[in-house]
């Protein structure tokens, strides 16, 4: 067997989530490649040839992969694809954008979000919200799938993989980038954070919200929110955490005013330890809590922070 | 523009699931069933987008059993002009889906095409990208903001981080994020009116494509329960416990 698996790129660097994608496919079994995509990335392809288990980086340097644009880097996969077996990206919305276009040309099923390998062909991933888990088998020949990268440990930076240049250059006349907007932040990156915060509709505002900042610099936490803080726009969508939009499973979550709706429990039920802040007694987000506080958040934060 | 609006029958939203005694699936019978959330932002972004003028027509889609009429008749409610079911009562995953949907897009020409980013029963987040790719279409997926100009398609995606906008050649495929639009619902006389409008029914035979799935679902199973803990008293029994007990902060 073998396997390639996308690189995941942030701000210029390889994304932490890689060598978690990397664990799952060590778990599969077989020779592992790394491709990387885009311009001006031999740094990237360097810390990918790190990863423990990887015996190959790929690299597509080239203009056209930049903002790793679906159509191009589809292309790219799917000229790639036959040397492969498994075909492997983070459940990022990177990967959850190109993946399923590789799986359609391929004419093979894809397999979202992974949480455990059972076999080569076997893996089990959630399904309803979290609320059931799925064992499923792929018969085809080619498996292309997405990984959850908190299910799997990051694979060590003790490698030392050779790096070749992929010639493969396709054409994209179908979609242009015009921009970004992404959230300048010291804090650390909310799905590879050692420690979370999140806020829910207790919070009241969004103004609010920096009763957490002073709380995550001293943790060097990342902040989060709810469903219910997002909808009600507190805070932009880029921060929620749950079913419908960041998976973590940090060393510590501390929720904060959040009720514990299924949909915000299926983002962070796998983090090591939860604590929960509410006013409610009853709220469901005890039931999962390994250190409940009940009380007044405005009255309760500002003192954790001075004996943080 | 003709706008062609794909919409799936799921769980209702607020149904909690269970699993089946024998962990062969999820147990549906007797469940309530609506339209998958993000579909209706899908319905509801194709309806604005007739009454700013820009769409034309609004044709809704689905791939399912039977029953997923009343899904149909939903989106016709909320302002599709007429909707086409493939029916089947095969267990129907996202390249079924997304071969069936590409067959209608062919036969109906769409200059856009727009989906719900992923389904609430399988979480597969695929199907608009798969009809993008099999129809050779740009996609511009988890849409906050759609605009047509000048004969293109300004998309802003929810990105890891932030936003992204994308400029797509037309005909285009969008899939829905969550803040792309809140969706009406639907008035009496419209779900009246609606039992009226077209509804066209047609097999996978029919149009040529296999949709059944060729993954095998093993087993399902209810997800590992967290036990809760201890509720303590003051934050300095909470950061007693978090740096002596638990020792995930120093």
């Amino acid at each position: 067997m073998s396997i390639l698996v996308l690189a995941e790129q942030h701000d210029g660097q390889l994304a932490e989530t890689t060598a978690h994608v990397v664990a799952a496919a060590k778990a599969i079994g077989g020779d592992i490649d790394v491709l990387v995509a885009g311009e001006h990335v031999g740094a990237i392809a360097e810390a990918a040839a790190r990863l423990d288990g990887v015996s190959r980086v790929r690299v597509a340097d080239s203009a056209v992969y930049a903002h790793q644009l679906a159509e191009p880097l589809g292309e790219l996969l799917v000229a790639l694809a036959d040397d492969y077996s498994h075909v492997l990206a983070a459940a990022t919305t990177t990967g959850k954008n190109v993946m399923p276009r590789l799986a359609a040309l391929k004419d093979v099923a894809q397999l979202s979000e992974i949480i455990a390998v059972e076999s080569a062909d076997t893996f089990k991933r959630p399904i309803y919200a979290g609320n059931a888990i799925a064992t499923v088998q792929s018969p085809d020949a080619l498996k292309v799938m997405t990984v959850r990268a908190t299910a799997f440990d990051a694979v060590a930076e003790t490698g030392a993989a050779s790096v070749e240049a992929v010639e493969t250059v396709v054409d994209n006349a179908l979609s242009r980038f015009v921009g970004e907007e992404l959230a300048s932040s010291d804090r650390p990156e909310l799905g590879a954070a050692k420690v979370v915060i999140s806020g829910g509709r207790g919070m009241g505002s969004g103004d609010n919200f920096t009763l957490l900042e002073g709380i995550a610099d001293k943790l060097g936490a990342a902040i989060g929110a709810s469903r219910a803080a997002v909808d009600a726009g507190f805070v932009p969508n880029d921060m929620q955490v749950g079913q419908t939009g960041k998976i973590v499973a940090p060393e510590l979550y501390i929720a904060v005013g959040i009720s514990g709706a299924i949909q915000h429990l299926a983002g962070m039920k796998d983090s090591k330890v939860i604590v929960a802040i509410n006013k409610d007694e009853e709220a469901p987000i005890f039931q999962v809590a390994d250190y409940g506080l009940v009380g007044d958040l405005f009255e309760i934060l500002p003192e954790l922070e001075s004996k943080l | 523009m003709k706008v062609l609006v794909a919409v799936k029958r799921v769980i209702d939203y607020n149904v909690k699931i269970r699993v089946k005694p024998d962990n062969s699936d999820v147990d549906l019978t007797n469940v309530k069933m609506a339209m998958n959330p993000f579909c209706e932002i899908a319905v509801e972004e194709a309806v604005r987008l007739k009454e700013k003028g820009v769409a034309t027509e609004v044709v809704a889609v689905t791939v399912g059993p039977k029953a997923a009429q009343e899904q149909l008749r939903t989106a016709l409610a909320l302002g599709a002009d007429r909707a086409i079911h493939v029916q089947t009562d095969e267990r129907v995953e996202s390249l079924g889906a997304a071969k069936a949907l590409a067959k209608v897009v062919e036969a109906e020409q769409p200059e856009l095409t727009i989906l719900g980013k992923q389904a609430i029963d399988s979480d597969n987040n695929q199907t608009g990208q798969m009809l993008a790719a099999l129809t050779g279409r740009p996609q511009g997926t988890f849409a906050s903001a759609v605009v047509v100009e000048d004969g293109k398609l300004k998309v802003t995606r929810e990105i890891d981080g932030g936003l992204q906008t994308v400029e797509l050649a037309l005909p285009a495929i969008v899939t829905t994020d969550l803040r792309l639009n809140e969706p009406r619902y639907a008035k009496l006389p419209d779900i009246m009116k609606a039992k009226k409008k077209p509804l066209d029914t047609k097999t996978p035979e029919e149009l040529g494509v296999e949709v059944a799935s060729r993954l095998t679902l093993v087993k399902v199973e209810p997800p590992a329960e967290r036990q809760g803990g201890v509720k303590v008293g003051s934050v300095d029994e909470l950061v007693d416990k978090l740096k002596n007990e638990a020792k995930v902060i120093s």
